[in-house]
């Protein structure tokens, strides 16, 4: 059973009618006390990164997070929210994947928010990926990207630069695009999640 | 890079596709979720839906229409028509939408921009203009191009961006239903200031009109509606000729 860390940032329909579309299943998680029922995490994210850091704090579920050892999934700024730092709102967030979150700067020659389409290449072999072809197109809508990192990022994309669409730590999982809007390699991609 | 993206687009009223649909293989043409669906496996990047319901059950069959096709469909879409303020938009992305777009409701209360930008996010907002050559000057129409305003569409495009639009969506009446190719001059003229993306709109007529209005104007994507309802242009056969003119099309 998946918890989906819900501390109130943003629309989650379309995940979870993902997770229904794969039969797989899931509960809404507001308490760290209810963190022992479920074996996968999946925290979600739209917006403002600073903001949701905010709300996260509120819920008081950050520690419990941080503490988690079964596989946690970041989606999209679910995914930011992993990392130390964002230039959105100078933001300090959850520090558990030592890189930083940045903005497309105007020097890219790039148009912001990166959105659309954009073919995804595995870094090294990560069993996210298992089945699903190398420079599958996955769906974006972000202004702000993690660094890539030779030691972090396990699969890149390329939009001015080379940025993190996926990386990993341990059990710490995040991916920038949104899986349950990437067709069916966004599919098979939640459903390698859900059998980590 | 990101790749180019083709998006249909879907008249909707009271839950039903509007304009005719001519597919082999439908059980059901007016059924918005089940086109959607079969645009989503024949290699469509993304939907609009653009609902012209005028009744008061309107919010309610929009809500119904959005959550059915994000249960559904795997690929993003858009919803416009009939968004007013913050509470519609709200609604309509808590149920699933990707994307909101406002056309008329954006020139009226130019300020709902920066409102949906600050309660959404501005990559939710996108901003639908339909724009017709009157007198030496691009302007922006109201009502399907019925209703003539005195606002420069460039100047517009400008104020939009600056309000927090995450995309806009431009039509030129002028080309609408002609099929003779899209606005390829003023889409080329407003996309080389815009530094959010872009949707071309109006006068697809064949699958060269795609090529011509990315290899000439780089839009972002381009929208369309008959001729893929129709089946005189397949998405599959149009990206397939894209790609083999070195254009970025997801296959």
């Amino acid at each position: 059973m998946i918890g989906i860390i819900n501390y109130g940032a943003g629309n989650i329909f379309s995940l979870t009618a993902a997770l229904d579309r794969q039969c797989i299943s899931y509960e809404m998680v507001a308490s760290a006390v209810d963190f022992d029922k479920y074996d996968h995490f999946i925290i979600p994210g739209v917006g403002h990164a600073g903001a949701a850091m905010r709300k996260l704090e509120e819920s008081g579920m950050v520690d419990a997070i941080k503490a988690i050892d079964k596989p946690v999934l970041g989606i999209c700024v679910g995914m930011q929210l992993m990392t130390e730092f964002s230039e959105e709102g100078n933001s300090t967030l959850l520090g558990i994947i030592p890189v930083k979150t940045l903005l497309f700067t105007n020097d890219l020659k790039v148009k912001v928010p990166h959105m659309g389409w954009n073919r995804v290449y595995t870094q090294s072999d990560n069993r996210l990926f298992k089945g699903i072809q190398d420079g599958s197109y996955f769906y974006f809508v972000h202004s702000y990207f993690i660094e890539f990192n030779s030691t972090f990022t396990v699969a890149f994309a390329d939009y001015g630069l080379k940025f993190s669409a996926a990386f990993s730590k341990n059990n710490f999982y995040g991916v920038q695009f949104h899986p349950e809007k990437s067709g069916e390699a966004g599919e098979q991609l939640l459903k390698n999640f859900s059998e980590l | 890079m990101v790749s180019k993206r083709i998006i249909p687009c879907l008249d909707v009223k009271d839950g039903r596709t509007v304009k005719g649909v001519n597919f082999v293989n439908l059980r059901d043409a007016g059924d918005p979720v089940e086109l959607a669906w079969q645009y989503s496996r024949q290699g469509a990047d993304e939907l609009v839906f653009l609902d012209i319901t005028a009744t008061n059950e309107r919010r309610k069959t929009m809500v119904e229409l959005v959550k059915s096709v994000a249960r559904q469909v795997n690929i993003p879409f858009t919803i416009g028509g009939g968004i007013n303020e913050l509470s519609d938009a709200d609604v309509l992305l808590n149920s699933g939408a990707d994307k909101i777009s406002i056309n008329s409701a954006a020139v009226r209360n130019p300020d709902l921009i920066n409102q949906l930008a600050a309660a959404f996010g501005k990559q939710f907002v996108v901003i639908a203009i339909d724009t017709k050559y009157v007198n030496g000057k691009n302007l922006v129409h109201l009502n399907g191009g019925r209703i003539a305003t005195d606002i420069n569409t460039e100047q517009w495009i400008k104020e939009v961006e600056d309000r927090g639009a995450g995309e806009i969506l431009l039509t030129s009446m002028d080309h609408d239903g002609t099929k003779a190719g899209f606005d390829t001059h003023l889409l080329k003229k407003i996309n080389q200031t815009l530094s959010i993306p872009l949707i071309a709109s109006g006068g697809a007529g064949s699958m060269q009109h795609f090529a011509d209005i990315f290899l000439e104007a780089n839009v972002d994507a381009a929208l369309a509606a008959s001729v893929f309802h129709y089946g005189e242009i397949l998405i599959p056969d149009l990206k397939r000729e894209l790609r083999k003119q070195n254009i970025e099309v997801r296959l």
